[in-house]
């Protein structure tokens, strides 16, 4: 169980109100967030939903222990994060960000394979077992016949899904993923949707996905949690808190909700914008 | 056997005999010819063996710093590429050898001649500038953030390059000019080292970095992906990003002391083996690294002969063939 207590992170250092100079200074100035308390069941998919800058992100590196929180804790089955080796939290908790920009390019196996690089000693190359698990990421999710092409030829999907099956060959328990959809067309976000039901179904795998689609959610999370400005303004199982009230909190949309029988889930559908009180 | 030990072991073998061959052949190449069967003919003694002579104590040294230079700019354009996530970085692109320039050519103009150990004066500055500029590159990195940013890095190093740039001219503006032309032919780039000391000075320095590549190259390749998603695979990146800094730094300006700002080795070289090899970096570092030696080796050959009995400096040999190479490089980036 990965849990959060209220967890604190503004990394205001006081007078850091200059305006970043280049792009990714950028990183450094993100939204914070501010006591937040979540706990994330073994084999449960948990959506964060809120607008933008309201710490998403954020609190998806904190969880993932990419930052350490100001104040609180962040814990994996007990264990703070800040205890564990780098790599010991990478064979735990696996990270998928929105998109991808390679450096160089690599070919897909080789993105899969990277996915190995906890599980290997400093100066060790891959071994048949690490290629055979990288390929099993890659039939998982559905980029096996890729295999030899080169990253960078690749559609939006078909990107997505192969960072996904590098995410996979981690062989971590939990899998955080950023707005996995993001831009991606309707087509590929059915896919992502379907990918990530299946692998918790057949994986038990535990995923915290942040997005910014409302059905995407609710097609995928058995329950939700609700940042804005940094504060955990709901939570809880799908269900109950992705209502037409909490919608029109957060985003200041007016928001039908209603469970959709052939979809077999709850469905947003969107009306008019109002200003958000 | 896996692919990737496939792949190593084959271009470790192509590479590795490339850079052999050309550091053995290198030497019988020159106006006077001499044969390799004479050199290492037993039976003449070494004080009447002039071919002997002309091979280990005129040319040897020479084919053996070429080698060493070759290495170290190509290694350590395959680190600066990957540490600042851009294919046309260069060893160059963050004002080391702008900050070895300034030290060499100040001893030039000062006219220090002492020597140490077969180090001279000029020698001996030009590192320590070189120093200098990767202290103040990465005090800006560092500066503005508790990260490491590589964009800042990127725009402190192209400034710093010009700033140096400037002073340079300045200072040779000044001087006299035999100074100026001795400056002028440091900033070619040249081989021409008298004995084995220079490089037995500046091989430490290199040996020292290259222990750091060699740990190097799987962090990598996880930065080519991005930092987060190399922080959540388990890299250390700040400690990745400061081991490459500065080990590819200090390879660089030991480079650069024995033999000049030697342009474009540290960009063809790795393009030119990843068109090759792919772009896993455990392959694509010691890959270039022996062709580094073997490209920089075989063009001081063409640059040693090409005019002779005048020498042109080497660096205008790789220029030649490296701006086009680069030209050609820009164009075919989507």
């Amino acid at each position: 169980m990965l849990r959060a207590d209220s967890v604190t992170y503004l990394h205001d250092r006081g007078g850091g109100a200059a305006p970043p100079l280049l792009p990714d200074a950028g990183r450094f100035a993100q939204p914070g967030v501010q006591g937040v308390t979540l706990r994330v069941e073994r084999g449960h998919v948990v959506g964060i939903l809120g607008p933008n800058g309201s710490g998403k992100t954020t609190l998806l590196r904190l969880l993932a222990g990419m930052l350490r929180p100001e104040s609180g804790t962040v814990t994996l089955n007990g264990r703070d994060l800040a205890s564990l080796a780098r790599p010991a939290l990478a064979r735990s908790i696996a990270v998928v960000p929105q998109e991808t920009h390679l450096a160089f390019d690599y070919s897909v196996l080789e993105i899969a394979l990277m996915g190995r690089y906890p599980h290997l000693g400093t100066f060790e190359l891959e071994g048949p077992r690490d290629v055979a698990i990288a390929r099993e990421a890659l039939a998982a999710t559905g980029t096996l016949a890729l295999e030899r092409r080169s990253f960078a030829t690749l559609s939006g999907g078909e990107k997505q899904r192969v960072v996904i099956a590098s995410a996979l060959a981690q062989q971590a328990e939990i899998l955080l993923l950023d707005e996995p959809t993001a831009s991606l067309d309707l087509g590929y976000q059915f896919d992502v949707a379907a990918l990530l039901a299946r692998l918790n179904r057949e994986r038990e795998l535990t995923i915290v996905v942040a997005t910014h689609d409302l059905n995407f959610a609710a097609s995928l999370c058995r329950s939700i949690v609700m940042l804005s400005e940094g504060r955990v303004v709901a939570a809880g199982p799908t269900g109950d808190t992705l209502t037409s009230m909490s919608i029109q909190a957060l985003y200041g949309v007016v928001a039908d909700v209603y469970p959709h029988h052939a979809a077999g889930h709850l469905t947003v559908v969107p009306l008019r914008r109002v200003r958000r009180d | 056997m896996t692919d990737v030990r496939r792949r190593l072991t084959a271009a470790i073998l192509a590479f590795g005999s490339l850079a052999f061959v050309s550091v053995l052949a290198a030497p019988l190449i020159g106006t006077t010819p001499i044969s390799l069967r004479r050199v290492f003919d037993g039976s003449i003694p070494f004080a009447d063996n002039v071919d002997a002579q002309i091979f280990f104590i005129a040319r040897l040294p020479r084919a053996l710093a070429g080698a060493a230079v070759g290495a170290t700019l190509a290694a350590a354009g395959v680190v600066f590429q990957a540490l600042l996530r851009n294919p046309l970085a260069t060893p160059f692109t963050l004002g080391v050898s702008a900050g070895a320039a300034l030290g060499a050519m100040l001893a030039i103009t000062l006219r220090l001649h002492l020597s140490l150990w077969g180090v001279s004066a000029v020698t001996a500055a030009s590192f320590i500038g070189s120093l200098g500029a990767v202290a103040i590159v990465y005090a800006m990195a560092r500066a503005r953030h508790r990260g490491f940013s590589t964009n800042i890095l990127l725009l402190a190093g192209v400034t710093l390059n010009a700033f140096f740039s400037a002073l340079i001219l300045f200072v040779q503006y000044l001087a006299d000019s035999a100074e100026a032309l001795r400056t002028m032919r440091w900033l070619m780039g040249d081989l021409d080292i008298a004995g084995y000391g220079p490089l037995l000075a500046a091989l430490p320095l290199c040996a020292v970095a290259f222990v750091a590549f060699a740990w190097l190259p799987r962090p990598l390749n996880l930065l080519s992906l991005d930092t987060d998603a190399a922080a959540s695979r388990g890299v250390d990146v700040l400690r990745v990003q400061r081991v490459a800094f500065f080990s590819a730094s200090m390879a660089t300006g030991a480079a650069v002391s024995l033999g000049g700002p030697i342009g474009f080795i540290g960009i063809i070289v790795p393009h030119l083996v990843r068109l090759i090899v792919g772009a896993d970096h455990r392959v694509v570092l010691p890959a270039s690294a022996l062709f580094g030696a073997a490209f920089l080796v075989a063009a001081d050959v063409v640059a040693r002969t090409a005019m002779a009995p005048v020498e042109l400096p080497v660096g205008i040999i790789t220029a030649l063939v490296g701006g086009p190479f680069f030209l050609w490089l820009l164009v075919r980036q989507r």
